[in-house]
């Protein structure tokens, strides 16, 4: 497969563009794999590729029930960032911002990854000691972070509501290395990548049963037949509840919610951050993706749901959101909106882990948290499964937290998994 | 929107109601064990299909309610008052 470069351009220009390889393989499913993933999503493909790139394992299948990219990785507002203190979420999510700052590079995809700050604005002193705390944090574990006073945030981010906001603002916490990427190139780089090393990535083949024996899986039943696995490796976060009775393991501290996002008719460059505003009730994040549309999103529907489409009166509690912090947006027409199903988990943080199968493994649980920690979660889920044994940075992310009473609840939130937004 | 005929205040939209959570779920006694309070605090069934949940209806009669719903295509099933005791005042007040 052709590595792309500028000579590559050049190259295929004599030819009109015209004679590009496909970038993957749309191979026929084999008998037996030694890894199989299930979910070709973005943790699922950055999975299969260090387990290829780090680990050596070639013979790996990825099973998609849909197209790849087509669930969460496209139904998400691209926001990256590892502004997080608890230990146990803190090296982990900077492991995988330094993946990210590479990834273009490691994937010869570019993912347009664009360090452009995440800007979380405070409007009370509590606020913004509280965010001092975790800035610090941050900074003493090999993170960035910064205090923005509110005369910076004025000439940095003109147009926010200064004058009129029934909070006023007082300033913000900025993280400068976080920024945002291309969502559908991520998850073609991490294809591309895969498919190069020989991962098999087959499409519209859905997991209709778990085969086991003696605590084993043996096999998957799938819509395109039956696929023998000497591991297998569950990444399907929003439906892993299904997939884990499938497996006949019964319950987890798991609840699927949607979440919804919107994009806005382009406009002409406003936005240079990532800006997050979250007081009293309202929760909204914003940023200007490349083509110009605003890309926004707030909090869950409130409500259980698999249906992967939003319901309105969340539509109408963002646009408050929206025109509360940028009434310079109060005329902008919206030209989309989506919901993804997300895992809310007990304690609104991650699973990588082991499970009570032999050589099963979990990776789900990803709440709001999906797209930023996909380099990492594929990197360590790789080695948990290559090695059968997590690393230290992710031994927090198991099952067993709750009954051990270390939960990883970074907003304090308790056992109600639609808080955790 | 979700429509939620509430037994007491009718039909309404789902944004008065403010949701609870699984309603098959029964806390165990005080002093039982860690596992079952485990299992009652922190594990779920998840269920795609129809579940037995609660709302509450937050901007109305304030009342609990269990309502069964489907949870991929949100039709409603039933609903009726989280309280037996306050069911059957609406059966004994029916003419």
């Amino acid at each position: 497969m052709t590595r792309y470069s500028a000579w590559a351009v050049f190259k295929n220009g004599f030819s009109g563009q015209k004679n590009w390889d496909r970038q993957w393989r749309d191979p026929e499913p084999k008998k037996e794999y030694d890894v199989v993933i299930v979910g070709a999503g973005l943790h699922g493909l950055a999975t299969a590729y260090y387990l290829a790139k780090n680990h050596g394992i070639k013979n790996i299948a990825v099973l998609e029930k849909g197209w790849l990219g087509g669930g969460n990785a496209g139904r998400n507002t691209t926001i990256v960032r590892s502004n997080y203190m608890m230990p146990g979420n803190r090296d982990f999510y900077e492991h995988s911002l330094k993946l990210w700052e590479e990834l273009s590079h490691e994937l010869n995809y570019n993912v347009m990854f664009s360090q452009r700050h995440h800007v979380s604005l405070v409007h009370t002193p509590g606020a913004r000691d509280a965010a001092a705390r975790r800035y610090n944090t941050m900074r003493l574990t090999g993170s960035d972070g910064d205090l923005w006073d509110l005369d910076t945030l004025k000439r940095e981010i003109p147009h926010l509501n200064y004058n009129s906001a029934r909070f006023p603002i007082f300033g913000a916490a900025v993280q400068k290395r976080a920024g945002s990427a291309r969502h559908d190139a991520v998850a073609w780089g991490y294809a591309r990548g895969a498919d190069m090393q020989g991962v098999d990535i087959i499409q519209n083949c859905e997991v209709t049963g778990v085969s086991r024996e003696d605590g084993r899986v043996t096999a998957l039943d799938t819509t395109r037949g039956r696929i023998g696995a000497k591991k297998v490796g569950f990444a399907v976060a929003g439906n892993t509840s299904r997939l884990w009775q499938m497996a006949g393991l019964g319950k987890l501290p798991i609840e699927s919610h949607k979440l919804q996002a919107f994009v806005s008719e382009p406009l002409k460059p406003l936005l240079d951050h990532v800006v997050v505003y979250g007081v009293g009730g309202a929760h909204f994040y914003i940023s200007q993706s490349d083509k110009g549309g605003m890309v926004f999103g707030g909090d869950l529907d409130w409500y259980k749901s698999y249906a992967q489409r939003g319901n309105l009166p969340m539509v109408q509690d963002v646009a408050e959101c929206a025109t509360a912090i940028m009434p310079c947006l109060g005329r902008v027409r919206l030209l989309r909106h989506w919901s993804g199903v997300m895992d809310m988990s007990m304690d609104g943080s991650a699973f990588i882990c082991k499970t009570p199968l032999e050589n099963l493994y979990l990776n789900g649980g990803w709440n709001y948290g999906g797209f930023k920690a996909s380099p990492g979660s594929g990197w360590y889920f790789a080695d948990l499964i290559a090695n059968d044994r997590p690393d230290s940075v992710i031994e927090h992310f198991d099952l067993g937290r709750f009954k051990r009473g270390v939960i990883i609840d970074e907003r304090g939130a308790g056992p109600d998994p639609k808080l955790h937004g | 929107m979700i429509r939620i005929n509430c037994p007491f205040c009718g039909e309404r939209d789902h944004s008065e109601f403010s949701y609870g959570g699984d309603a098959t779920i029964v806390y165990p006694e005080l002093d039982a064990s860690v596992e079952d309070w485990h299992e009652a605090i922190f594990m779920r069934e998840n269920i795609r299909g129809m579940q037995s949940e609660t709302w509450h209806h937050a901007n109305g009669c304030r009342m609990w309610l269990v309502v069964e719903r489907d949870t991929m295509t949100h039709e409603v099933k039933s609903v009726k008052p989280a309280h037996e005791s306050y069911s059957k005042v609406l059966v004994e007040e029916k003419p």
